[in-house]
């Protein structure tokens, strides 16, 4: 299936880009900017024909017999969404880095090496193949901070490259011991799934695979390298980060953690401060990490620190969907992954692209005097649409996410969901006085001196406007993705999930 | 008798050639071309050894798959013939990388101590009697020793020569004694009989002693903590291919060796590490193992030189490997090899690589490397492929070794994930590791050259090895079953 | 008529409107006002043919249009209309055209202010036509932001605050409303209004929630006085209701006037017309148990804020506490008709009046409201700014049409007979003397203070001695008087022949008391 080309062209496209003559930088972007919207195509062309919402493979061939691992690609509703909401944020990424000067065709090089990888790791079905791609992703990352990045780049890339890596490696370890109890036959996902794992495995297996993808989701309190990558990282790298790559640790928390040792959720038979499971656990700690991220958020001085916090609160968010294990809550927590990808690459572009570009800092109190609404209305319009989006306004995608992420909690955790409306309100709080002191500022605080700042260029402008498009469609029209995302979870790999508590 | 020196001299065929075309480039280079310019001694020795080497990879292809003489003074199986080629393999390699060196004029000898260095390596893993053993590993160590020392005109050259030969001196000493341990033990010296001799006992102090100094004398040749103290020494003094030739090829034999005596030798006293830990020389083992690797990868945190530093990944590579001797079956023999293999042919194209630097900027420091993708793109990107498979990214050889590694590790000890401990550390470890390769590769790729560096021009025979290893590299990560067929095809015994 | 989706066209209008508005932003600021207009003068014609097509004599919902939107969530695109409905509609219709007359003379922005108001439009016709929680909520919130950033980037000096404090009160009651909302449909996976009442009304509402909720330690009976205190908590916010008011006096005086009557003419109608549509049918029985401090605050809203405008010297905070004030009496009404009264033919008859009385009053304040704003708007574009009571003097000599205008528009607050105001204010009190006479006593204080403010404001402002600064202020201009007029004929014509309306609405007031009789 051509799904699968998705990856290929990507690589293709870095290939391509390394082995252009240097100094080319407008050619560079022309092919970059194709080869990212050929993948958006195939994504969309793929999700639009997927009918039924199950496991449908792609591509399968063996790869290492010896050890029964195959190069197994497949995809289901959930995979689906996701490539899309990768191929949506790789164009908009693109867009707005047209302004890169520095080593352009290296920086889309290593850009889309990220993308493919990306698309790989969604699309895997074999769990060998899954991580080898989720390790790949780590190298572009670093670099793409290291060379492109602003704030302490070289510290931040360090610091995100090692942490993912130590989160990967507790999923090896797991991985490993999976594939050795289960008779070392097959890494496939369904294989291993439907394997019954002994449940004191189960018991130790979960959360070291669970808290090693949640480091890249931002679990609290695993989190602290997001606000600093984040703020580190070029526009296009902060939104390809927040928007995709801390949603593969959301992703394999539920394809890998939560399916092949969904044993590892059950009650331990008794109770520790009164948790009683590693569900619990985790329950608590994402709650901990939307309240907290939002604290946080409410009092930086950095413009981009706010957007970083935001990030890990609203992966809170989704982990806690995860944890609800209904119905409900876990489709929304796969619709808040595809809304908060789209709205934090929206955010980073404001504040990345637009703002920070022109007006060379990202400090609240100095923003406060360029009066920016008069000054970059469109930036203005755009930052209050996401940062609506981001509140959870009705009528954008965060809004129905949010909302089925809490009745899931509610049924599940009630306490832990009165908590979580105190995040949404913190929610409001940090994005207006974001807002408040950067777009639209008392007038005697404005000081004349500034020089007049450069219009929002047509890239910018089409960036911004597909985001918006797509979380107002989502916003609007949640069935579209959840006529996929709900089968998906029906279907006979989350069995051992739902035994029959399904709601 | 004349059939017992027929089946020994079709045996040892392939060894005989390498010293033949030992000889011949010594005689050619003394005789013929003593006056020529060195360049043109230089490919004509290199053209004459790896002709050799060349034919006796061929002539392994053509002998039989299955010999034993003397009761295992020498044999031939598939996987110790698989592991002879790689050893060839790697001695052309390095004599391409030496090829343009400039460290000393005496080029033929150079390149027969290379040779004989590779003949020795052949006889050890062919060999499965300890007197043997002993007596090629000696001639391989000597061979090492006087290659380090080789550039007389650097003082640390001279420096990591002595100290190698020091410490090796004295680990060969333990060696000797722990051999003549067994050998009272066991009245043989034929490992399948000390074995039989030795197991079933409770273990005696004497054998004790032998097991430990077994330890000490592997231990030091495949630079274990703690017997690695000659190698940062030795990577980073001595000439390049010399440094480049102990990293990889005496890699691939010491390994291969050392599981063979302590498999072998001492089976039936293993002993087991985790979880209730009976004496026995695997818990010694996955000490020693845990050691180097938190020493090497710790300790190369710190350094400066990126040789050193690759000297002090060594020592954490060792440890790696040392667990697969420490899990003892056939699924972790095939992966040791998988893994030495791969790692031979990373760090000698990685020790090209740093070569280059060294002979365009005059020192292989952090800084050195600064700004290199601008100054030689296809040697920075080599170089990116090298570290990322020593540091086990996917989809680089690297990674699949580490994985094959663990997997065999856990799949293989007494109880299933006994091992996850030492497992677990490993890949700790790993992360650590991928720390100090990003430092390298962010001086390459990140760090703006100085404002005097210049475009780098490399010699075409050294860009096309480092090229084809990286290129290997590649390959053998993306799919790794081209090696591993091999391997467990070899392996099936 | 039924066939046609007409309530979507309704709510599409002002969409459609404020994108055009927004796209055409570079013409000349007056074509723009026009053009805004005339969108907004397009819906009122679209109000009134639907009104047309209405039938008055059913209290049942009319002009149904229903769509599967999110079955998982049970979400549906489900609107309708009553009495209720259609008179709210009819309100947003008046109304909206008067901001935007009275807020004439902004030259800021011009494009982005008229199409946030057309944005608020499309909010108010969306809530007061949803029947179902997910899509009345969305609607309900999305009004906040034109709301918001109209005082924020048009107000006056203290904007910033009261813009903050608008929105975070608002958001608080919104989250506190959502979360019962959510609890609600965990125990019986629906939304929709009606299906709501009806379990409501048969009893099997909250024990359903209690069976679903209380199994994680929390105590059942008390559990369905939180949910309705989330509710509730939500309504009060906007009404609003003491204590949840302080929003309002910083808002309204700060906001642009055009705004302001915004807020008062029709947004503070959504929380009521919530309490009406949402409260009273789902949560009768919860209500009832706590009618008397329901009833206590509503007298206090009535009487204190009537006091408080008494003491202001700005106008619009008078009259922002005058709003305060005037709405407190349809609290007085609703929480009145709540009261158990058993079997008594006579009782339900007094409540029919009552609820009557509220919603008519509901619609008179929203239009005499705006028509006051709308003059002290006028009045500041004269004098270039001013808006205080004591600013002006002896008007009456330089501008009397406006003086006169005005002061019917005043007395019409102040429920003069024979003008609109009196008749909804007539019917509450009278149907709420024999339901809760303490109530109803207590509040015709506030009658009196009502009287006394605007009184003073009349005679501080256009009687006495002529302040020598406006000496030269102009009259009202052909154009405006054209404007005013149908204002001023409507007041009269409501006032002298209130049947029009009561046609309207009495069967649905008739039967939203009789669903909250059955729940007891």
């Amino acid at each position: 299936m051509m799904v699968a080309w998705t990856i290929y062209i990507s690589f293709l496209g870095a290939l391509a880009l390394l082995l252009m003559p240097k100094g080319n930088a407008a050619a560079a972007r022309i092919v970059a900017l194709l080869t990212a919207l050929a993948g958006f195509a195939l994504a969309l062309a793929a999700f639009c024909t997927h009918r039924s919402g199950e496991m449908l493979t792609v591509t399968r061939v063996p790869w290492i017999p010896s050890l029964g691992i195959e190069y197994h690609l497949a995809a289901d509703g959930i995979s689906l969404t996701l490539v899309l909401l990768t191929g949506v944020i790789a164009v908009a990424g693109i867009l707005f880095s047209w302004n890169v000067a520095l080593r352009t065709q290296e920086f889309f090089a290593f850009y889309l090496l990220l993308i493919g990888a990306v698309y790989g790791v969604f699309l895997s079905y074999d769990l060998f193949l899954l991580f080898v791609f989720y390790e790949i992703v780590i190298i572009p990352k670093y670099f793409l901070i290291a060379i492109w990045g602003s704030t302490r780049r070289e510290y931040g890339a360090m610091k995100l490259a090692l942490y993912s890596f130590v989160g990967s490696a507790m999923v090896l370890i797991g991985l490993i011991a999976a594939f050795v109890v289960s008779g070392a036959k097959s890494m496939a996902l369904g294989d291993l799934a439907g394997y019954a794992f002994p449940a004191h495995f189960q018991m130790w297996a979960f959360p070291l695979v669970f808290v090693g993808f949640g480091i890249l989701a931002g679990l609290w309190p695993f989190h602290t390298w997001a606000p600093t990558g984040h703020v580190a990282a070029p526009t296009a790298a902060s939104m390809l980060l927040a928007g995709v790559v801390m949603k593969l640790g959301a992703y394999g928390c539920l394809r890998v953690a939560m399916t092949l040792f969904p044993l590892g959720l059950n009650s331990w038979g008794f109770h520790v401060l009164g948790l009683g499971s590693w569900r619990d656990v985790f329950a608590v700690l994402a709650v901990i990490g939307i309240v907290y991220g939002a604290m946080v958020a409410l009092v930086q001085r950095d413009f981009k620190f706010v957007i970083g916090y935001s990030s890990v609160s609203h992966m809170g968010f989704i982990l806690l969907g995860l944890m609800t294990l209904n119905q409900i809550g876990l489709s929304g927590a796969v619709l808040q992954m595809v809304s908060h990808g789209i709205l934090a690459g929206l955010m980073f572009a404001v504040v990345g692209r637009m703002v920070y570009e022109r007006t060379h800092t990202r400090d609240l109190k100095i923003l406060s005097g360029f009066n920016l609404n008069h000054a970059i209305p469109f930036a203005a319009v755009v930052f209050v649409i996401a940062g609506m989006g981001s509140m959870g306004l009705p009528g954008l995608s965060g809004f129905v996410a949010e909302m089925m992420i809490v009745i899931g909690a509610w049924r599940a955790f009630p306490l832990l969901a009165v908590c979580v409306g105190v995040g949404i309100v913190v929610g409001v709080a940090y994005i207006w006085r974001a807002m408040q002191k950067a777009f639209f500022a008392e007038p005697e605080m404005v000081l004349e001196t500034h020089e007049p700042l450069a219009a929002i260029s047509i890239p910018e402008k089409l960036g911004a406007m597909i985001l918006i498009a797509a979380s107002v469609a989502v916003g609007l029209y949640p069935q579209m993705l959840l006529r996929v995302i709900v089968p998906a979870l029906n279907s006979p790999l989350f069995e051992g999930l739902r035994k029959g508590n399904w709601q | 008798m004349s059939a017992f020196h027929n089946a020994l001299f079709q045996l040892a065929l392939p060894e005989i050639i390498l010293a033949v075309a030992a000889l011949a480039v010594l005689s050619v280079d003394l005789l013929v071309l003593r006056t020529r310019a060195i360049r043109v001694r230089a490919a004509v020795a290199t053209a004459l050894a790896s002709g050799g080497c060349a034919l006796a990879m061929v002539r392994i292809f053509f002998a039989a798959h299955s010999a034993n003489v003397m009761d295992g003074m020498l044999l031939a199986t598939p996987l110790i013939q698989l592991v002879q080629v790689a050893l060839l393999l790697m001695a052309i390699l390095t004599l391409y990388v030496a090829v343009d060196s400039t460290f000393s004029e005496h080029v033929g000898e150079f390149i027969l101590i290379v040779l004989l260095a590779t003949a020795g390596m052949m006889f050890m893993v062919a060999s499965h009697n300890v007197l043997v053993i002993f007596v090629s590993l000696e001639l391989v160590s000597l061979a090492l020793y006087v290659m380090t020392g080789f550039d007389k005109r650097s003082p640390r050259s001279a420096e990591a020569a002595l100290k190698y030969f020091l410490f090796g001196g004295m680990s060969a000493g333990f060696l000797l004694y722990g051999f003549s341990l067994l050998y009272g033990l066991s009245n043989s010296t034929n490992l399948s009989q000390i074995a039989l001799a030795v197991q079933g006992r409770p273990l005696n102090p004497l054998l004790i002693i032998a097991l430990v100094t077994t330890v000490i004398g592997f231990g030091f040749k495949v630079a274990a903590a703690p017997l690695h103290f000659w190698a940062p020494d030795a990577y980073e003094g001595a000439p390049l291919p010399a440094a480049a030739f102990i990293a990889s090829s005496s890699k691939i034999a010491s390994f291969f060796t050392f599981y063979t005596v302590m498999t072998l030798g001492f089976a039936g006293v293993e002993g087991v590490a985790w979880p209730h830990g009976s004496a026995g020389w695997v818990p010694m083992l996955a000490l020693v193992a845990a050691a180097s690797m938190i020493l090497g990868n710790v300790a190369a945190l710190a350094q400066s030189s990126v040789r050193r530093l690759l000297a002090y990944s060594a020592v954490g590579h060792a440890g790696y490997m040392l667990l697969a001797i420490v899990s003892h079956s056939q699924t972790s023999l095939a992966a040791l090899i998988y893994y030495v293999i791969t790692y031979a042919l990373t760090t000698l194209g990685a020790f090209a690589a740093v070569g280059v630097v060294q002979e365009a900027t005059g020192g292989d420091q952090l800084n050195d490397f600064d700004g290199l993708s601008r100054r030689s793109p296809v040697l920075s990107a080599c170089l990116f492929i090298f570290l990322l498979s020593l540091a086990g990214i996917p989809p680089l050889a690297g990674f699949f070794g580490k994985f094959y590694l663990f997997f065999s590790a856990l799949q293989s000890a007494p109880r299933p994930l006994g091992l996850i401990w030492l497992v677990a550390l490993a890949i700790a470890m790993s992360a650590v590791s991928l720390y100090y390769y990003l430092q390298v590769l962010k001086r390459v790729y990140v760090t703006p050259p100085a404002a005097d560096a210049q475009k780098i021009c490399v010699p075409w025979l050294r860009m096309a090895v480092v090229v084809s290893l990286a290129a290997a590299t590649l390959l053998l990560g993306a799919a790794p079953h081209i090696l591993l067929r091999w391997i467990l095809l070899a392996g099936v015994q | 008529m039924n066939g046609c989706p007409c309530i979507s066209v309704l709510t599409a209008i002002p969409v459609i409107g404020a994108v055009v508005v927004l796209l055409a932003r570079n013409r000349n600021r007056r074509m723009t006002r026009w053009l805004a207009l005339g969108f907004s003068l397009l819906s009122l014609a679209m109000t009134l043919l639907i009104w047309h097509y209405f039938n008055s004599a059913s209290g049942a919902m009319q002009f149904q249009e229903q769509h599967a939107w999110v079955a998982m969530l049970g979400a549906e695109y489900r609107v309708g209309i009553d009495g209720l409905g259609l008179l709210m509609l009819l309100l947003s219709a008046i109304v909206v055209p008067i901001a935007m007359a009275a807020s004439w003379q902004i030259e800021d922005r011009v494009p982005l202010y008229f199409s946030l108001v057309l944005l608020l439009q499309a909010c108010l016709f969306g809530t007061f036509t949803a029947l179902n929680f997910f899509h009345w909520f969305i609607f309900w919130e999305l009004g906040l932001i034109p709301a918001f950033f109209l005082i924020k980037i048009w107000g006056g000096p203290k904007r910033t605050a009261a813009a903050t404090q608008f929105l975070v009160y608002t958001m608080v009651g919104s989250v506190a409303m959502l979360l019962s909302f959510l609890a609600l449909f965990l125990a019986v996976h629906t939304f929709d209004f009606a299906t709501l009442a009806q379990l409501a009304q048969g009893g099997q509402l909250m024990p359903a929630v209690v069976a679903k909720l209380s199994t994680h330690r929390l105590i059942p009976h008390h559990l369905a006085m939180w949910i309705f205190a989330g509710v509730f908590l939500g309504f009060a916010v906007k009404v609003p209701i003491l204590p949840f008011h302080t929003w309002l006096p910083i808002a309204y005086s700060e906001a642009p006037t055009g705004t302001t009557i915004l807020l008062t003419g029709a947004m503070s109608k959504m929380g009521l017309y919530g309490i009406l549509r949402i409260l009273l049918p789902i949560f009768g029985e919860q209500m009832q148990r706590v009618s008397t401090p329901l009833l206590w605050m509503a007298v206090a809203t009535i009487v204190l804020s009537g006091y408080s405008a008494l003491a202001q010297k700005d106008m619009k905070r008078i009259f922002a506490y005058s709003s305060i004030n005037h709405l407190g009496y349809c609290l007085l009404a609703i929480f009145a008709v709540v009261k158990f009264t058993g079997n008594d033919a006579g009782l339900l008859t007094q409540k029919y009046a009552a609820m009557n009385g509220a919603m008519l009053q509901m619609f008179n304040h929203g239009l005499t409201a705006a028509a006051v704003f709308w003059f002290i708007a006028l009045l500041e574009k004269r004098s270039g700014g001013l808006q205080g009571r004591n600013d002006f003097g002896g008007l009456r000599k330089v501008v009397p049409v406006m003086a006169g205008l005005m002061g019917i528009a005043l007395f019409s607050s102040l429920g003069l007979p024979g003008l609109n105001g009196f008749v909804g204010e007539f019917l509450i009190f009278k149907g709420v003397f024999p339901l809760a006479g303490w109530a109803a006593a207590l509040s015709v204080l506030g009658l009196l203070v009502t009287a006394v403010f605007i009184l003073g404001v009349i005679q501080r402002v256009f009687t006495g001695q002529l302040n020598p600064r406006w000496a030269a202020m102009p009259d009202l201009t052909t154009a405006e008087r054209m404007a005013l007029a149908p204002v001023i004929a409507l007041m009269f014509a409501v006032g002298l022949y209130p049947q029009m309306l009561l046609a309207m609405v009495n069967s649905t007031a008739m039967q939203i008391v009789q669903q909250v009789r059955l729940a007891f």
